[in-house]
């Protein structure tokens, strides 16, 4: 076993991508800071089950454990920010209006989610509670095309549903947990043909309602057409689709394409309301994604309505074309006055400054070193290496 | 750019039909090319050629935008990231568990004692010995598992079933029906949001030549 070895799927971030990632994180929380969000920072590791609240088996499954020596309890790595903010907000801060949240951190996953993703992901991300029409929805999503753009990532395809839909059938039959269970599944996959076997013993309205919703993905305005048509008139649905209908007709102009697809039930767990994704022909899998979660945090005493996007600064780094290596500096090392207040003003304007160790060897290429302070005609000046 | 990805042997011949239907024709033929990327007579969509099991994980991960995969595959491979809007009703055939001829499978299972069981379809005999309440102890095979019974290495295997001739010429017996089979249409999630266009009609003009 060479200990220099790490996990799979666990990778150090080298000097290039380290101060990109950096970079990347600081602009993206400047956008939301300048947004009237507040950064919070919850902890790696909390008590199981306050991070598991929405009961989901695929986090369950996710999420990294160990025994707490202090408490005998089990803790677990967070796998998710998003429940902890909810958290923080329900329960600590209290405020009785919208509150805005925004923060940025590592999280682990027990398993990669694709192969080509790391088990260690760079989580940023925005939280609006305390409203529930969909300006708040708006806000978000503006916020999300808003931050993939000051990093440059071109191209974006916005991809739109709601979980409302599916929830309203569900509802109205009053479906047991366990075909629910299923029926989200097969949805999920758009399974056609085990969607078939499943709604057999289900009545002829809500039937034919299951088995149009994986055909319900595509174009916004014929899938709002399609759906209005063929889905059952419930209150809920019709509110759905209006909503659906507004937002996109508002975020249309702000992304290259955009569609909606009702039977995507990512995080059907927690998620209430609109939920959206962001896509990149350079990714296999959502560059950002979220939605509205409206009780997740009744679980910690208090529900609020709730909104949010998150995404992984790494896998944007990865999208990102690569950048010319900043060039540096070279000083000699000399306890000189004047040459110490030139490395100083250099530094300032943003130049990186590098001094040699006395007696070290090593050439430009390894420190990215193009120029050098030489001492010319009694003044230090920059010469090109 | 569309890839599509496929198997050498049942599945590549009857999804041939499918495509033709789609108006997508190879311009090779993958039993005598050795090429593992085959053209085809559209400029934007090519074949690539990869063992079955293999297909779910190169459509899961974007390496190719379609694939056609077994639902055995599928049920293998757990489909996490795919969606699969056919079933292309190809390549049929059962799931079943098979014993000895001379095997009292019966009893074996009633006394509620531990059977070993020899598949390459673990998740599908675990699913299945688990739905019946029976502890089994697995023994992972990647072919042949016809012959586990017969020199004692597993009391029953769990395999696919199309004739039933290998059975027969082994003294086996299929005991238990699991599954039906057949092929199935998968895409990537992302390319079907991403590639709309260029996909959308593709899978129409399949679905409507599936023969049911």
């Amino acid at each position: 076993m060479q200990n220099w070895l790490l996990p799979e799927y666990i990778q150090d971030m080298l000097p290039d991508e380290a101060w990109r990632v950096e970079q990347l994180r600081s602009q993206i929380l400047d956008l939301l800071r300048k947004s009237g969000y507040q950064l919070v920072a919850p902890p790696l590791l909390e008590y199981a089950e306050s991070l598991l609240i929405d009961g989901s088996p695929d986090m369950d499954l996710r999420t990294f454990k160990l025994v707490d020596q202090l408490s005998g309890r089990t803790l677990a790595v967070r796998a998710d920010i998003t429940p902890q903010v909810a958290r923080i907000d329900a329960h600590l801060l209290n405020r009785k209006g919208v509150a805005r949240l925004c923060y940025a951190g590592s999280v682990l996953h027990t398993q990669p989610v694709g192969l080509t993703r790391t088990r260690e992901l760079m989580q940023i991300g925005a939280e609006l509670y305390g409203h529930a029409g969909i300006e708040s929805d708006l806000e978000i999503q503006q916020l999300m095309l808003q931050s993939l753009k000051l990093l440059g990532i071109q191209n974006v395809h916005l991809d739109l549903g709601h979980v409302a839909v599916f929830r309203a059938l569900v509802k109205h039959d009053q479906l047991d947990k366990n075909l629910e269970g299923a029926l989200f599944a097969a949805l999920q996959s758009k399974d056609v043909t085990t969607l078939e076997a499943l709604v057999q013993p289900l009545g002829e309205e809500l039937r034919s309602a299951l088995l149009v919703l994986p055909t319900l993905y595509g174009d916004c305005q014929q899938v709002l057409t399609k759906a209005r048509d063929l889905l059952p008139d419930y209150a809920e649905i019709r509110a759905a689709l209006a909503d659906l209908q507004a937002v996109s007709s508002k975020l249309q102009p702000l992304v290259s394409s955009m569609g909606l697809d009702l039977a995507d039930l990512r995080g059907y767990h927690y998620h209430s309301g609109i939920v959206f994704a962001a896509y990149h022909a350079d990714c296999c899998d959502a560059i950002a994604l979220g939605g509205r979660y409206d009780d997740l945090g009744r679980s910690f005493g208090r529900s609020r309505p709730a909104t949010g996007f998150s995404m992984d600064v790494r896998q944007l780094y990865r999208l990102l074309p690569a950048q010319a290596a900043t060039l540096t500096i070279r000083a000699p090392y000399l306890e000189d006055k004047a040459l110490q207040a030139v490395i100083a003003r250099l530094r300032d304007a943003g130049e990186i400054v590098e001094v040699s160790m006395p007696g070290s060897v090593g050439d430009s290429t390894e420190s990215q070193c193009d120029r050098e302070l030489v001492l010319r005609e009694g003044s230090w000046q920059l010469v090109s290496l | 750019m569309i890839t599509i990805a496929l198997s050498k042997g049942r599945i590549f011949e009857e999804t041939l039909p499918l495509l033709a239907a789609a108006g997508i024709t190879p311009l090779e033929d993958p039993e005598s090319s050795r090429k593992l990327i085959l053209p085809t007579n559209r400029d934007d969509v090519r074949l690539i050629i990869v063992r079955a099991s293999d297909v779910p994980t190169y459509v899961q991960n974007g390496a190719a935008d379609i694939g056609v995969a077994g639902k055995d595959v599928l049920n293998e491979h757990g489909g996490m990231g795919l969606y699969q809007p056919l079933d292309l009703n190809i390549a049929r055939c059962r799931m079943m568990v098979a014993v000895r001829n001379d095997f009292d499978y019966e009893s074996a299972v009633k006394q509620g004692a531990r059977l070993r069981v020899a598949t390459k379809y673990v998740t599908a005999a675990r699913d299945h010995f688990a739905s019946k309440g029976v502890h089994i102890d697995l023994i992972k095979l990647y072919g042949s598992m016809e012959l586990a019974p017969l020199v004692g290495l597993s009391d029953v295997i769990v395999d696919l079933v199309s004739s039933g001739g290998t059975l027969r010429a082994n003294d086996l017996k299929a005991v238990e029906h699991i599954s039906d089979v057949s092929s199935r249409l998968v895409v990537n999630q992302a390319a079907l949001k991403l590639k709309r266009a260029a996909i959308g009609p593709v899978l129409e003009a399949i679905s409507q030549a599936i023969v049911q």
